[in-house]
């Protein structure tokens, strides 16, 4: 089957059947669990950890803290640095951990686990204008914290408003869970991760091992969102510390509640948005000030404010992003990290701009489009924002859209909202090793990730199509560090990169096959892409966007509903159509659930997200989503890889917010500057 | 969880009897809630006393057209059951407001009834709260309480009801029986469930050892004009930010009757009785629903955060008693 | 305690069972049917679905002995033999799958669905998996799912 056809999943089989085995449930002989006891201050140190009651309960096989956990070779990071010290950075940092012969028997005896803490106050709570508010060297993920060029000049029109966005969690349906298993002095883990081969390198640092005697297997992941990247997270530590400790296979499951403290989120923002520009609605000055926070345990500078640096022309532009740093978890990757908060604010502001100058949001975005990319001054490898929007608007029937606050529909304010998308395409180095197979069918291998996206059928596909057979004959390995490197699945560069080096490894095995006048068994082909890549020509390669909402609003109640919600995307080529409308559809959920649902609330006088479970976050259900559509542009890019696939994983949640908020105010009049906007908050604005 | 014994007995005697044994022991009904609890350690019973299985798992229409109701029915069987979707509109939608099938297919009437509090402080054992250690503290107050309570509330306890379904049989006023150590009896609802006060660990009247064994719901023919409507913070599966259950029975455009209680907004199922007297006898206008809805509202002491349950609350009662008036 | 029940027709004995354990972890663990999935622990994610005594609940909220003399299918029962039932065909056929980690609950349960109903409309589709949360898929292919495999038993049953 062609690339870009919907081929069905080729996992999907093994998922529907309830056969397919994810990382917490590889049957190992002599298994023992092994659960975490989390700090209940946020800042001090631990004093005293009495085990005694716990060690005490039948099946009990140890207890491990810090002063008797095994050594890790390093400590850097303090957040890997499971068990090394006293000191506790945030509630909810492992502090302990019961190794038992059953989870009910280490669970229960995690409960008797008794700490005694010198508690030091806490400063957890994210403000505009904390006093600890720094200038991080660098945002993520390797740019300068601040920009600025041009000369700022009197506007005909501004606008100058502060968007505020809670904290997310990721909360993808697996909860993190690590199976380690120590044969003499080498390590297998199988771990929910987003990249075995990264994964391996990072615990092998961690414990001071070389790499070759770590493997990291994780042939299914149940979602990651960013938060099964790397670095990893702590719990994958702390199974190999306690395997280590008690000489047999130890399964580790993080509880969803754990999550909550233990396996990243999003940082809280406040972002001021600046924006000058003459009546005709060309922008002149346009300014992002992103305001976040960061753990004392490990910075994470989230990059918001990236998107203003590239997104439309203007004659003057400045960003900027301070930290601070609080005692909080280690908030970290969450799906479009920077581009999903930064696009919320920006195509707010966006809209706000259109009202000031009394202008069509769809027009005052195509007015502003640059010629070239604004921040680096390359060439975009492709750009079609304009298509996307044009497109959307006719297929909306945005033209119906009506002015602010005056639809009305029995009990219901009706509105529409617009904004637009953008995502950075850029690959990652891989290397891919193609054979062909006792049989005479092929096998391609590669350390991928499929954590849900579809990448072992689109890998499949691609390789199919390479090597010019049918998809039945070819099997693609990945989710295993012993294959050929593969970086992570994250930043919505996995089958870009991975991808690449499949479509090398086959036109190279293809090639060997007809050298040899035939498809012998035994004949193979490695790729590594490191070069093509370190050469690629200077463009700025970006994914584009255009969403368009409509929401109905109670008057009585605030409750807001979405029944129409379409996402435009041009995003290169598409390698398995099924597969990417659901992942562009399910990122409009989440950015649905952003806009209106999901909120993790600090508690001020304990120091965590108090509302740490599924009761509590809302993710958003079946019942949230009415009629939602992706479609998208037939858009190779063949400046971005010899794919020209962009990457498709994050872009859906990008603007989904903002279309959303902006349909909000379109619906009321009323322009809500703080998600979600819930009834709560809805409510005193209602007529 | 903490090591408990496990018995099924065959009869309610049997489970009353059982339920003496042990200091600590809790009726299991379909577990939806407790199980729960007792993972994240709020609930530590020495004894679970499994009774589900009694033969209390009928709904019978009683000959005047009321309904006596067993404890261990099943939610999802009680909103079926055509007498309440046809007599007892705001039951069933109650019922179905809930949670999610899975959940309903299996939590009973009883167990419904004594859900404890969804307050993320009472959840979280690391942390105070007057409800789980009576003394410890109320961290809510201070805290974060934008779900909690509005009306009934204590400097002890802010914690909300949150079942829906009492909400619906609150309204309909309906009996509880209990099999206890001292016998048999009835509670009536409101009347099931305390206020907080100053003993917010204690949610309801029953005694050690009492057992709900079923519900009588007397005949209420206004009450097929009825409805349940709830409002949370997505379009299903979330607990009420506030609910009202309403039925109302109007001749030439006048309110002859009504009933009205309150979820998501007290310790308790609400029932408001002070909007009832204002607007038996009124014109069934939105005029006559707003001003007997500023009645019971006038009780409300919002927290910091929460005072927009206020003209959320009063909002949606008028929009429910329009719908049925109108 | 001694736990005997039938799980996908087989009748099962599980020795030594806590009884703090629940039905979900005697699956997984003691029984080796990993297929209903642990994803909250809390019955408020639906990965644990699986019919007791012909409903269908949350596992993970089913103590051991309450499933002492029942019958559990799970998603490893929906099957007949080797033959998928019309609604996992259709999940894989949608692109109703994704991470995979909410199918097994989510087959269950739109099992259940169409057995009652065997034509859905949409809104009683949304609402009766409203308990079952995706964070993958939007939910658009869901729905897809069971209108065809509502359809193609409806075909089959005429």
């Amino acid at each position: 089957m062609e690339l870009g056809a919907p081929l069905d999943r080729v996992e999907g089989w093994d998922k529907v059947a309830g056969r397919a085995r994810y990382s917490g449930e590889q049957r190992v002989a002599g298994v023992c669990h092994a659960v975490a006891v989390q700090a209940e201050i946020a800042h001090g140190e631990v004093l005293a950890v009495d085990a005694t009651a716990a060690r005490a309960v039948p099946g009990v096989i140890d207890v491990l803290a810090y002063g008797d956990a095994p050594a890790l070779a390093d400590t850097s990071d303090f957040e890997l640095a499971v068990l090394q010290s006293p000191r506790v950075a945030y509630r909810g940092q492992i502090v302990a951990a019961v190794v038992a012969e059953t989870l009910e028997i280490a669970r229960h005896a995690q409960r008797l686990v008794r700490v005694t803490y010198d508690e030091l106050g806490h400063d957890v709570e994210l403000t505009p204008d904390h006093p600890g508010l720094y200038r991080p060297e660098k945002i993520s993920p390797d740019d300068p914290p601040d920009t600025g060029e041009g000369e700022e000049t009197p506007a005909e029109v501004s606008v100058d408003v502060t968007y505020e966005t809670p904290a997310f969690h990721n909360n993808p349906m697996e909860p993190h869970a690590t199976l380690a298993v120590w044969e003499g002095d080498h390590l297998t883990l199988y771990d929910s991760t987003q990249g075995a081969a990264a994964q391996r390198d990072a615990l092998a640092a961690l414990l001071g091992m070389p790499a070759e005697r770590v493997r990291v297997v994780a042939h299914h992941v149940g979602g990651g969102f960013g938060s099964k990247g790397v670095p990893p997270r702590p719990n994958s530590v702390l199974a190999a510390l306690c395997a280590r400790r008690v000489g047999r296979p130890v399964k580790l499951a993080v509880t969803r509640q754990q999550m909550f403290s233990i396996t990243g989120y999003r940082t809280p923002t406040f972002q001021r948005m600046r924006i000058g520009a003459s009546k005709d609605g060309r922008i002149a000055d346009i300014e992002h000030h992103v305001i976040e926070q960061t753990s004392t345990a490990r910075e994470f500078a989230e990059q918001s404010g990236v998107v203003t640096r590239m997104m439309y022309a203007a004659r003057a532009r400045r960003t900027t992003h301070r930290l601070a740093r609080l005692d909080v978890p280690v908030n970290s990757w969450m799906r479009a990290p920077g581009e999903c908060p930064g696009m919320y604010a920006l195509e707010s502001a966006m809209d706000e701009l259109a009202e000031a100058c009394g202008i069509d949001p769809v027009e005052l975005r195509i007015r502003n489009e640059p010629e070239r990319d604004p921040d680096s001054g390359n060439p975009f490898s492709s750009r079609r924002l304009v298509e996307c929007l044009r497109l959307g608007a006719e297929r909306f029937g945005w033209s119906s859209r009506p002015e602010p606050g005056t639809r009305r529909e029995g009990r219901h304010l009706v509105g529409m909202g617009v904004a637009a998308a953008t995502y950075p395409a850029a690959a990652r180095p891989a290397q891919a090793l193609a054979r062909v197979a006792d049989d005479g069918s092929f096998t391609v291998s590669i350390a991928a990730a499929d954590i849900g996206t579809g990448a072992r059928t689109a890998l499949t596909q691609i390789a199919a199509d390479a090597l010019g057979v049918p998809v039945a004959r070819v099997r693609v390995e990945i989710g295993d560090s012993a294959l050929p490197y593969g970086p992570l699945a994250g930043g919505s560069m996995g089958n870009a990169s991975w991808g690449w080096a499949v479509l090398r490894a086959c036109e190279g095995l293809r090639d060997g096959i007809a050298r040899y006048g035939g498809a012998e068994p035994g004949l193979e082909c490695r790729a590594d892409t490191s070069g093509e890549i370190k050469n690629q020509e200077a463009y700025a390669r970006h994914s584009f966007g255009a969403q368009f909402a409509e929401v109905r609003v109670d008057v009585d109640s605030g409750e807001i509903r979405v029944p129409r919600m379409l996402g435009v995307f041009a995003a290169g080529r598409v390698m398995n159509a099924r597969l990417a409308r659901s992942q562009f559809v399910g990122g409009m959920v989440m950015g649905l659930g952003m806009a209106l649902t999901e909120e993790s609330r600090m508690d001020r006088e304990f120091g965590d997200y108090l509302n740490h479970d599924l009761a509590q976050y809302h993710v958003p259900v079946n019942a949230d989503v009415l009629g939602i559509d992706a479609i998208w542009l037939d858009d190779p890019d063949p400046h971005a890889n010899p794919l020209g696939g962009k990457g498709i994983g994050e872009i859906g949640i990008v603007g989904a917010a903002a279309a959303i908020g902006n349909a909000v105010h379109n619906a009321t009049g009323h322009r809500f500057r703080r998600l979600p906007i819930s009834p709560p908050s809805v409510i005193p604005h209602l007529p | 969880m903490r090591p408990f014994a496990y018995r099924r007995p065959a009869d309610a005697r049997a489970a009353v009897e059982a339920a003496l044994d042990a200091p600590r022991a809790m009726y299991l009904g379909g577990g939806t809630n407790l199980v729960d609890l007792m993972r994240l350690g709020v609930a530590e019973p020495d004894l679970l006393v499994d009774v589900a299985g009694l033969p209390y798992d009928t709904i019978r229409e009683t000959g005047d057209g009321g309904l006596e109701i067993g404890g261990a029915v099943r939610n999802s069987d009680l909103a079926a059951h055509p007498a309440v979707r046809r007599d007892r509109p705001m039951l069933a939608q109650a019922l179905l407001s809930a949670a999610s099938g899975q959940i309903r297919n299996a939590a009973t009437v009883a167990g419904n009834l004594l859900q404890r509090t969804r307050c993320a402080y009472f959840q979280d054992v690391s942390k105070p709260c007057n409800k789980r250690i009576p003394g410890s503290g109320c961290p809510a107050i201070e805290g974060d309480h934008y779900n909690l309570a509005i009306l009934g509330h204590s400097a002890h306890c802010v914690a909300t009801h949150p079942s829906d379904m009492a909400v619906a049989l609150t309204a309909f006023g309906a009996a509880v029986h209990v099999e206890g150590p001292g016998g048999r009896r009835e509670i009536g609802m409101p009347g099931l469930h305390r206020l907080p006060g100053d003993r917010p660990e204690v949610d309801t009247v029953l005694d050690p050892g009492d057992l709900i064994t079923g519900l009588t719901v007397r005949p209420l023919p206004f009450a097929a004009r009825s409805r349940y409507r709830k409002v949370r913070e997505r379009a299903s599966f979330a607990f009420a930010l506030v609910s009202v259950a309403a039925a109302l029975d109007v001749e030439d455009g006048t309110v002859r009757d009504c009933r009205v209680a309150l979820g998501g907004v007290a310790h308790a199922p609400w029932r408001a009785e002070r909007l009832e007297e204002a607007l038996r006898g009124r014109p069934a206008t939105e005029g006559s629903y707003a001003e007997a809805a500023d009645a019971e509202l006038d009780l409300a002491e919002p927290l910091r955060d929460n005072a927009y349950k206020i003209p959320l609350a009063r909002k949606v009662i008028v929009r429910t008693l329009a719908e049925l008036g109108g | 305690m001694r736990v005997n029940f039938t799980v996908n027709g087989v009748e099962q004995t599980a020795d030594d069972v806590w009884e703090g354990e629940s039905l979900l972890y005697v699956l997984r663990e003691r029984v080796g049917l990993p297929g209903s999935k642990n994803a909250c622990e809390q019955g408020e994610c639906g990965s644990c679905t699986v019919y007791l005594d012909g409903t269908p609940v949350c596992a993970c909220l089913v103590a051991a002995g309450q499933a002492e003399g029942r019958e559990v299918r799970t998603v490893e029962g929906l099957a007949d033999g080797e033959r998928l039932d019309p609604i996992q065909e259709a999940f894989v056929e949608c692109g109703a799958v994704q991470c995979g980690f909410c199918t097994p609950g989510l087959l269950v349960q739109a099992h259940d669905l169409i057995e009652r109903v065997p034509e859905p409309s949409d809104p009683e589709i949304r609402e009766a998996l409203a308990g079952n949360l995706c964070r993958c898929t939007g939910y658009e292919k869901i729905l897809d799912a069971v209108r065809l495999a509502a359809a193609r038993k409806a075909e089959a049953g005429r």
